[in-house]
């Protein structure tokens, strides 16, 4: 077929051209399929079925009847949320007529424009969106794999996985250790490992005041560190012992069987070891033939892959530039490619693409922090145009305010994502 | 508090706090009857603001905290006084009264801080306020710091160009626009943590987004966002949010 159509363009573009709209109204309106209803997804879902109005047939394919949102997951381990806050479910997308499949997309068939699902047939597409959020890279970290990861959670990807975690931590015998494997660049929300570190921390404090927590860590230095380090020598001195990739933090193994990690060479045991492996796009987005490397490389002005017009990536799985793999850029990226993909299909105005991100992290009770950016498309990137971030020294009330507006974002992006 | 409530709301003064609020006026009606042609004027317009505040010896919070030492305090900063959440924010991000802020909020209470508790429509008439900054500096610590024909000099609450206010917005961009906030303010127009930006009078819309272009607003990510929005794209936000529903 795809050698047929090539055929035609060749030889005749203008009968392509008429053969390929009498396509699409055979088949009546529109399709755009949407894999995984995450920020990304379930945004863009959301938006092209909103925007359009009907004229665009919206299908969303996801697994989980609730979504645990991977943001506040942390906040959750801390204590200061139940899992039941963190819980969506997809009742809202439906009644903004999106067509809510659960069920996994297993493959992807480019030349028959078709979504292969696991419980058997297939979605055909005009458009696809994949935002399929992350994937652990296989011996990122040695000595563990999926397999270990009941004895050795990553609670990376929320849900039963940070109840485990949390569990766990409940379960440490006093003056016991915390281990923390951190992950390499690039990876899903920067501050995310750093700000788990501080709700363990808070935890520790009030039920196990002296447990230890040791950070082995490949990087040199990480987000907000300025701010974090500050937090935890003004609230948990003495209890967090962070070993960056200056002091061998990379050259790290574990052993789920005996519980132990090995950091440089010298071996600990340990209680609870929170292994938070390399990451890649979602196996989707490799399936589709869209990766290159780990990630999907896509352009900045629609979110479109480099491989492929008609397919697109969103949020941690996408490689675009300067933005921070993070639910907010996810989200922020869904409503370029909505607008994109609307215009493509219906001829609606688009308009020129323009994104932002805030990352808000809890150190301790009403003490909270932020980062933020501002993006633009560029020929070869997202680039940054303008940002921000916390100040060390920043008053509590200044930090009190900021958690309090973290909250209201919850509210507010989740509203979003959901309807 | 509703914004129906606050486009509604007149500067009517309720009986009761009126007869509580009046110590202050008596104090100065009696001890020293307004020898100043401009501070006879500026009780006279203080009355308006009366009924909640109370000004002078002796005063005390009432509906509104009182107004005595006002100049160069932070605003929302009474420890003994229960502030909405728009006060607090205004404290948390060190908004300090001074002449040009006081001069802005009274024009719109809620331009300045939306989602006070204050229900005051505004003076329009820029002379009537700086009349009311002028007899409110008098209650503030060292008032003869500020030439005394200050009041009478205030600019304008706003410096924008009248071009800039008179651009017709597009709301379809507007809505195009508007996905760049609702990821933090709710389209639906909640406000539990985050305030509410929708059924904004278009003309405030604009000016809060421009105040915080030029930084004269301090929160950061608004800072940020409003920062690299055209005058264009400024009005069809408030076009869009202006007529959501």
């Amino acid at each position: 077929m795809t050698l047929n159509r090539r055929g035609f363009i060749g030889s005749a573009a203008a009968v392509a051209g008429a053969l390929a709209a009498p396509m699409v109204m055979a088949q009546g309106k529109p399709r755009v399929v949407v894999v995984g209803g995450g920020a990304g997804g379930a945004t863009a879902a959301r938006y092209i079925a909103k925007d359009s109005k009907g004229e665009v047939d919206v299908t969303l394919i996801e697994p989980t009847r609730s979504y645990y949102t991977c943001f506040f997951s942390n906040l959750y381990i801390g204590g200061f949320k139940d899992m039941n806050d963190l819980g969506h479910t997809y009742g809202g997308l439906a009644a903004n007529g999106v067509n809510v499949v659960h069920d996994w997309a297993v493959g992807v068939d480019r030349d028959a424009k078709t979504v292969g699902l696991a419980g058997g047939g297939s979605v055909a597409y005009d458009k696809l969106v994949l935002s399929p959020g992350i994937d652990f890279v296989d011996g990122s970290v040695e000595g563990w794999d999926l397999s270990a990861q009941n004895a050795m959670p990553h609670a990376y990807k929320a849900g039963s996985q940070s109840e485990l975690l949390r569990a766990q931590l409940e379960s440490m015998p006093q003056g016991g250790t915390y281990a923390m494997v951190a992950p390499p660049n690039p990876y899903r929300c920067p501050p995310g490992p750093y700000e788990r570190v501080s709700m363990v921390a808070h935890y520790l404090k009030v039920n196990n005041p002296t447990a230890k927590i040791l950070v082995a860590d490949p990087k040199p230095k990480f987000s907000k560190q300025a701010l974090f380090e500050e937090g935890w020598n003004n609230h948990y001195s003495g209890m967090i012992d962070w070993i960056g990739d200056d002091f061998g933090g990379g050259n790290v193994s574990v052993d789920p069987g005996a519980m132990t990690v090995s950091i440089d060479g010298e071996v600990t045991k340990v209680d609870v070891c929170n292994v938070i492996p390399g990451m890649k796009a979602g196996r989707i987005a490799e399936l589709a033939g869209v990766t290159d490397g780990n990630w999907a490389p896509v352009n900045a002005a629609d979110m479109s892959t480099k491989a492929d017009a008609d397919i697109y990536v969103l949020g941690d799985a996408s490689q675009q530039g300067d933005m921070p793999k993070s639910g907010f850029s996810a989200n922020s990226q869904a409503k370029v490619c909505a607008n994109a993909v609307r215009g493509a299909l219906t001829g609606s105005k688009v308009f020129p693409a323009k994104f932002s991100n805030t990352c808000w992290s809890l150190i301790e009770t009403n003490d909270g922090v932020k980062v933020g950016a501002t993006y633009e498309a560029t020929e070869e990137k997202i680039a940054k145009v303008d940002g921000f971030i916390s100040q060390t020294g920043e008053s509590a009330d200044v930090r009190k305010a900021t958690y309090e507006e973290s909250e209201g974002w919850y509210t507010g992006i989740t509203s979003d994502m959901f309807g | 508090m509703s914004e129906e409530a606050a486009l509604s709301a007149t500067p009517d003064i309720p009986e009761p706090a009126l007869a509580e609020g009046t110590a202050a006026q008596v104090v100065l009606a009696s001890a020293d009857a307004p020898a100043d042609p401009q501070m006879a004027a500026g009780e006279d317009a203080f009355q308006q603001c009366s009924g909640c505040h109370e000004i002078g010896q002796g005063a005390e919070h009432g509906i509104g905290p009182h107004l005595n030492g006002l100049f160069g305090r932070v605003a929302g900063s009474h420890g003994d006084f229960r502030y909405s959440e728009a006060f607090q924010r205004a404290k948390s991000g060190a908004l300090t009264w001074d002449a040009k802020m006081l001069d802005a909020f009274l024009k719109d209470p809620r331009s300045l801080t939306s989602g006070t508790r204050m229900s005051f429509r505004g003076i329009k008439d820029a002379s009537e306020r700086a009349t009311l900054i002028g007899y409110l500096r008098a209650f503030s610590d060292d008032p003869a710091d500020i030439p005394e024909a200050a009041p009478t000099k205030q600019a304008s609450d706003h410096n924008l160009d009248p071009a800039i206010l008179a651009l017709k917005g597009d709301p379809e961009y507007g809505e195009y626009l508007s996905g760049e906030c609702t990821t933090c303010h709710q389209a639906s127009g909640g406000d539990t943590g985050i305030p509410s930006i929708v059924l904004w009078p278009e003309e405030d819309f604009v000016i809060a987004m421009h105040a915080y272009k030029n930084k004269t607003r301090t929160h950061p990510v608004m800072q940020m966002v409003a920062g690299r929005l055209g005058d264009e794209e400024i009005a069809a936000l408030a076009a869009y949010f202006g007529q959501l529903e």
